[in-house]
């Protein structure tokens, strides 16, 4: 057993929550996905994978002004946000892959998303719709663990039913598994909108605690954060 | 042993409604200027282009000679196939059978033109697959004809070489890379849906090339070419990607 050292309270610099590799890999996915959603939602709009009458308006969607498409190339907009997507695609996959190996090389995920109990879950739940929930600085509570690994299999899938509407030749059998080539764009389709779901969240609650902002820029909160432990 | 939320401070207490209103807008604000989209700007027009080029040779790699599409059961065919084309379908090129020549040029020892009979005449096979568009919709159908490989090897094509590319009579013009041009299952299909492919479907042949996205399936196809220097290609010169395979 070590002993605890006893730091003098107040005057100690605030730890480093983020290193700066995650804060940079954070920031890039951030970008990924956004350009990844945005131009999406334009191929998306081509030709709906939903058989309801649902469409993203125009002006939320990327690839550029649809008047000038046609005028320069004779071509609706569409070539744009593919461009944009198979080529942010890389961004996002690279990043990622990067961020699960030093997740787990690292530790973060060990220490930081885990361990993940069913009842924690439940009582931050019920804790956080009564706006009871703490949020401690670089301290998880279940909620946001389970929130996080949520996010974090939604892009898998996302990324591999996408992988199969691109190649579903070259990687048939990947489009097999989520059901076929339709298929996998409805999948595809709720992959996202399952990380939209997650975003919606993400940044109320970052609007909600504005220090958790500061500290995924920074690297620490604005300041030295008072815990209550026991 | 689970916490009790309880014990915990609340960090949040008092939000002040109008605060998180103010920080809401101004969030909101920040997702409006993201809507003032660049992707018009040359600079980012150069970017989108690098990436695409970068994926033509992801996509040469990644492509498998040997491996084959899918194919399915007469059961799944669709009955009412749509016609794909940049013009209205009662503008669709009428070729005469009797007239039809398929000129041949470029890296070709033999380049005297074909006629319409004598590519009949080629081994013929069948193929159910999906045609997959670049929109996004895809539709299974059922193709006939000979495989191209089996016509550039005849007329002597030199199969080293990188591309086979394509003029058709509607004006379309485009090019392959040689490994799907010798793909076992791209083909010239003279049939569809076991009869003679209608016109609006490309009579006399259309390329039929399942391991490619549908653009790249030229209908109405009057001369082929075989050459190692990129080719221009319809709506690759329009911003789409020039391997688009599947």
């Amino acid at each position: 057993m070590t002993a605890k050292t006893i730091r003098p309270a107040g005057d100690a610099a605030p730890p480093t929550l983020h290193p700066l590799s995650r804060r940079i890999m954070h920031w890039i996915n951030a970008l990924a996905i956004l350009l990844m959603i945005g131009s999406g939602w334009r191929i998306y709009d081509y030709y709906p994978a939903l058989p309801i009458n649902f469409g993203f308006p125009y002006a939320y969607t990327l690839g550029g002004d649809l008047s000038k498409s046609e005028a320069l190339n004779n071509e609706d907009g569409l070539a744009n946000a593919l461009g944009w997507h198979f080529g942010a695609m890389w961004l996002l996959v690279l990043n990622l892959t990067a961020y699960l190996v030093i997740g787990f090389v690292s530790g973060h995920f060990r220490r930081d998303f885990l361990p993940l109990r069913v009842s924690a879950v439940f009582l931050d739940f019920i804790a956080a719709l009564r706006f009871r929930l703490a949020h401690r600085l670089g301290e998880y509570n279940a909620v946001q663990k389970l929130l996080y690994w949520g996010v974090l299999l939604a892009t898998i899938v996302t990324i591999l039913s996408g992988l199969s509407i691109w190649k579903p030749v070259q990687f048939k059998e990947l489009t097999w598994l989520f059901g076929g080539y339709e298929f996998a764009r409805v999948v595809h389709f709720f992959g996202m909108a399952a990380i939209v779901g997650f975003i919606i969240v993400h940044v109320g609650l970052a609007v909600l605690v504005p220090s958790t902002l500061f500290a995924m820029i920074v690297g620490r909160g604005p300041h030295r954060h008072r815990e209550h432990r026991p | 042993m689970t916490r009790l939320s309880l014990e915990r401070q609340p960090l949040v207490t008092g939000i002040e409604r109008r605060l998180f209103l103010r920080q809401t807008l101004s969030l909101g604000a920040l997702a409006l200027l993201t809507g003032c989209d660049i992707s018009d700007q040359d600079s980012v027009q150069g970017v989108l282009r690098f990436m695409s080029r970068w994926n033509d040779r992801a996509q040469s790699w990644l492509f498998n000679r040997s491996r084959l599409a899918p194919t399915y059961a007469e059961s799944d065919v669709v009955r009412d196939f749509r016609y794909n084309a940049y013009f209205p379908e009662d503008a669709v090129p009428r070729l005469s059978a009797a007239d039809y020549r398929l000129e041949l040029s470029g890296l070709i020892a033999d380049k005297r033109p074909w006629t319409l009979e004598r590519l009949h005449a080629l081994p013929q096979e069948s193929q159910i697959t999906r045609h997959v568009c670049v929109e996004g919709w895809s539709m299974i159908g059922k193709w006939s004809g000979a495989p191209l490989g089996t016509l550039l090897e005849h007329v002597g094509a030199d199969l080293t070489a990188k591309y086979v590319g394509y003029y058709c009579a509607d004006g379309y013009y485009g090019s392959i890379d040689m490994a799907t041009a010798l793909h076992p299952q791209t083909i010239m299909a003279f049939g569809f849906a076991d009869a003679t492919i209608p016109a609006k479907y490309g009579f006399p042949f259309k390329i039929r090339i399942p391991t490619k996205l549908g653009f790249k399936n030229p209908k109405w196809v009057t001369t082929l070419y075989v050459t190692n220097r990129p080719t221009g290609d319809f709506w690759p010169d329009r911003g789409y990607n020039w391997f688009s395979g599947l």
